[in-house]
């Protein structure tokens, strides 16, 4: 048995890796969005593709969202398969109608008959000190959108699976990449054949008795460290990593509550209204009768997305992962 | 290094000074929209077309006026009328070869009929039987869309899309005139002349997006002009002149086949109807107006030429008729039949393959639908503990 050579890669790099391995693998494949060309993306996630491929299969589009969109809703009706870039969280938003009125519902209004294999990849999420605009975490107005998957990856390998799978979905999926991930390190390698992941699967990342965090993309680093300094007080916790938010993996959710019997939902959006709510009500649905307490979210405040200086008392951190997983102990104290 | 020294490394040379690309004078419209009938052009015309414009001019008008009927009765939901546009949607049908396609708004039924749809297929949108009743695969039609000017970007890139295969496709859009001021027009016009796409933009001018006028939609000197801001030509044509729009048509459609890019094109004409049968149009305007456009009729301008040039006589016009009548009741007949709908088919296409969660929720549609057929309805087991 050969052991095959592991070197760190950033997860932007997975995602460049994965873009050319769908772009070679199939020539329907077509990278487009504002400056993923000659600049190869602000991120430089499309770094070099517009050389290898041509401008034709990896396209400088002109400045408009809903233009980008609304291009690619027809390149797939002829039979393309667009990957379209958004550039930020926020910037996406003047493409939602383009979004919920046609990318999600053509295969439905046409009974069939028009999928839209389209991936739209949005970086999302804060803590990159970037000003207004850039911070959002858009994933449940994404969620509330019947017809579209929602996936965003947590690691590096994750990073190239869920994008090779999406690009490989004859289903639309918004591909929320967290910013703050994008220049993390996990031991990858990017010269073998690597695994597509598919979608629909949570996965649990680290293994524990007394309570499950629940959580998904940027947050999911937080919860580990969460977890191992919760070893000092005495808690043994499970990270679960949703990886796809549509469709949801009750499975892999409920099986971990039912073993722990108590669950934090954490994530940076905002609370209400949020994906955690959903989450809760639907570990609660499930897994009742196992439960100690009440299932718990950890979110961002109920506020626009905050200026950079503020941004850390926003987004949930350890401390107060912690806190709520102290709070778990409420029947005993009760 | 100095910044003034880094600078010069990527803009060795000073800037030429700035220079408008192109004279656009060859993009502005005509200052009168551009006429065939009654006119000495209506000579070159090809008499088997203008007899085929005829034909579809009267089975549109019937059409129409079968399908407003349809609503009274309750069979359909809505119907937005495009009487009085009827050379519009039949040119735009016309002018297209079977590859190319149509992408219609959603009071374009006429010109999907026009092009070979099912009469009926082209209704479960307004009957509310479903949203697109059409493979549109099929007939190279994309579905009516009913949001403002959001097809016309779809048309774009299926257009830029057949062109990067090799395909010699071309893509007619058609929109309203208050869809020019929609965001979509804008973002769907400067990228079809940015990348040259193979695509024509018909707007149909009928002088009000519901009840507002075109005065207060734009103060641009005709929705053409808009043409010259994106860099491409801009046309303006009698909108109840099929030969016209036909005509017009088919010049932007050549100058895109051969890789000329886009057109916009805007057809004058008007909405004798109001805008569906939901509303009401005296509110808005006056009597006089109204009787002005009928004198401007379509079917009547061509009617007029075709017979005063001896291609069509008493016999023609009667012939035409009864095609539309045929077509009428026979659209009739099959709207009056109850669609039958299956409950189940709900989830049958909301994803390729459906997620756990629509599976539960489709067995909660069938215990449902089975207790229903069981009879009435009981509390279960536990309930009201």
């Amino acid at each position: 048995m050969t052991t095959v050579a592991v070197k760190p890669a950033t997860m932007a790099q997975a995602l460049t890796r994965a873009l050319r391995d769908a772009m070679a693998a199939d020539p329907a494949v077509h990278v487009m969005g504002e400056d993923v060309g000659t600049l190869g993306g602000v991120f430089r996630v499309t770094d070099g593709l517009a050389k290898e491929f041509g401008e034709d299969r990896c396209t400088d589009t002109p400045l408009a969202e809903a233009g980008i969109l609304g291009t690619a809703v027809g390149m797939a009706m002829y039979g393309l398969r667009p990957v379209v870039e958004m550039q930020f969280d926020a910037f996406a938003y003047p493409a939602f109608e383009q979004l919920i009125s046609h990318v999600a519902r053509m295969r439905n209004r046409t009974r069939g008959a028009m999928p839209l294999p389209i991936t739209i990849r949005v970086p999302y999420g804060g803590g990159i000190g970037g000003v207004e605009h850039h911070s959002d975490s858009s994933e449940a107005y994404y969620m509330a959108t019947p017809g579209l998957h929602v996936v965003t990856p947590a690691t590096v390998a994750d990073a190239y699976g869920l994008l090779r799978a999406a690009i490989a979905s004859d289903d639309p999926v918004v591909f929320l990449e967290p910013k703050r991930l994008y220049w993390s390190k996990d031991s990858w390698n990017p010269d073998e054949p690597t695994a597509v992941e598919p979608i629909g699967r949570a996965v649990v990342r680290r293994s524990g008795r007394s309570a499950t965090l629940i959580t998904y993309g940027p947050s999911v680093p937080v919860c580990l460290e969460a977890a191992e300094a919760a070893r000092a007080e005495g808690w043994d916790l499970e990270v679960v990593d949703l990886r796809s938010l549509v469709p949801f993996d009750d499975e892999t959710v409920s099986a971990s509550v039912r073993r722990t019997g108590r669950a934090v939902v954490v994530h940076e959006s905002g609370g209400f209204g949020g994906p955690g709510g959903e989450i809760a009500a639907r570990v609660t649905e499930r897994c009742f009768h196992y439960l100690e307490a009440p299932v718990l979210r950890v979110a961002g405040f109920d506020i626009p997305y905050p200026p950079p200086m503020l941004e850390r008392h926003h987004l949930p951190g350890v401390d107060r992962i912690l806190d709520a997983v102290g709070r778990l102990q409420w029947e005993a104290d009760s | 290094m100095t910044v003034m020294e880094q600078r010069g490394a990527y803009r060795p040379t000073p800037p030429p000074a700035w220079q408008p690309r192109t004279d656009p004078a060859p993009l502005l419209p005509d200052a009168l929209p551009f006429r065939v009938l009654g006119t000495e052009a209506a000579a070159q015309a090809d008499p088997g077309l203008l007899r085929r414009l005829y034909a579809e001019l009267v089975r549109g008008r019937r059409y129409n006026a079968q399908a407003t009927a349809l609503t009274k009765q309750g069979r359909l939901a809505v119907y937005p009328s495009s009487t009085g546009q009827e050379a519009c949607e039949v040119a735009a049908a016309l002018v297209l070869q079977e590859r190319d396609w149509l992408f219609p708004s959603y009071r374009d039924t006429l010109a999907a009929v026009a092009r070979g749809l099912d009469p009926v297929q082209a209704l479960t949108l307004l009957r509310g039987d479903w949203h697109t009743g059409y493979d549109p695969h099929e007939h190279r039609i994309a579905p009516l869309c009913t949001p403002l000017a959001t097809q016309l970007p779809h048309a774009v890139g299926l257009a830029h899309a057949a062109r990067l295969k090799g395909d010699d496709v071309v893509a007619l859009a058609l929109v309203g005139d208050g869809g020019t001021s929609e965001g979509d027009f804008h973002e769907a016009l400067n990228f079809a002349a940015v990348w040259q796409a193979p695509v024509v933009f018909l707007v149909q001018n009928n002088g009000f997006a519901i009840s507002v006028p075109l005065a207060k939609q734009t103060a641009a000197p005709s929705l053409a002009h808009k043409a010259v801001g994106y860099g491409m030509p801009g046309r303006l044509v009698d909108g109840n002149d099929a030969a016209a729009v036909h005509q017009v048509l088919s010049e932007a459609i050549a100058h895109a086949r051969a890789g000329g890019g886009p057109t916009l094109v805007e057809a004058v004409t008007y909405r004798i109807d109001a805008h569906t049968n939901a509303d009401d149009a005296t509110r808005y305007r006056g009597d006089a107006e109204v009787e002005t456009w009928r004198a401007h009729d379509p079917i009547a301008l061509l009617e007029r030429e075709l017979t005063e040039r001896g291609l069509l006589d008493d016999d023609g016009i009667r012939a035409a008729r009864e095609d539309a009548e045929t077509m009428a009741a026979d659209l009739r007949e099959r709207m009056n039949q109850d669609p039958v709908l299956d409950p189940m088919d709900l989830f049958a296409h909301v994803y390729a393959q459906p997620t756990t969660q629509l599976l539960e929720q489709e067995a909660q549609l069938k215990a449902e639908l089975d207790a229903e057929a069981d009879g009435p309805h009981h509390l279960g087991e536990g309930a009201g503990r």
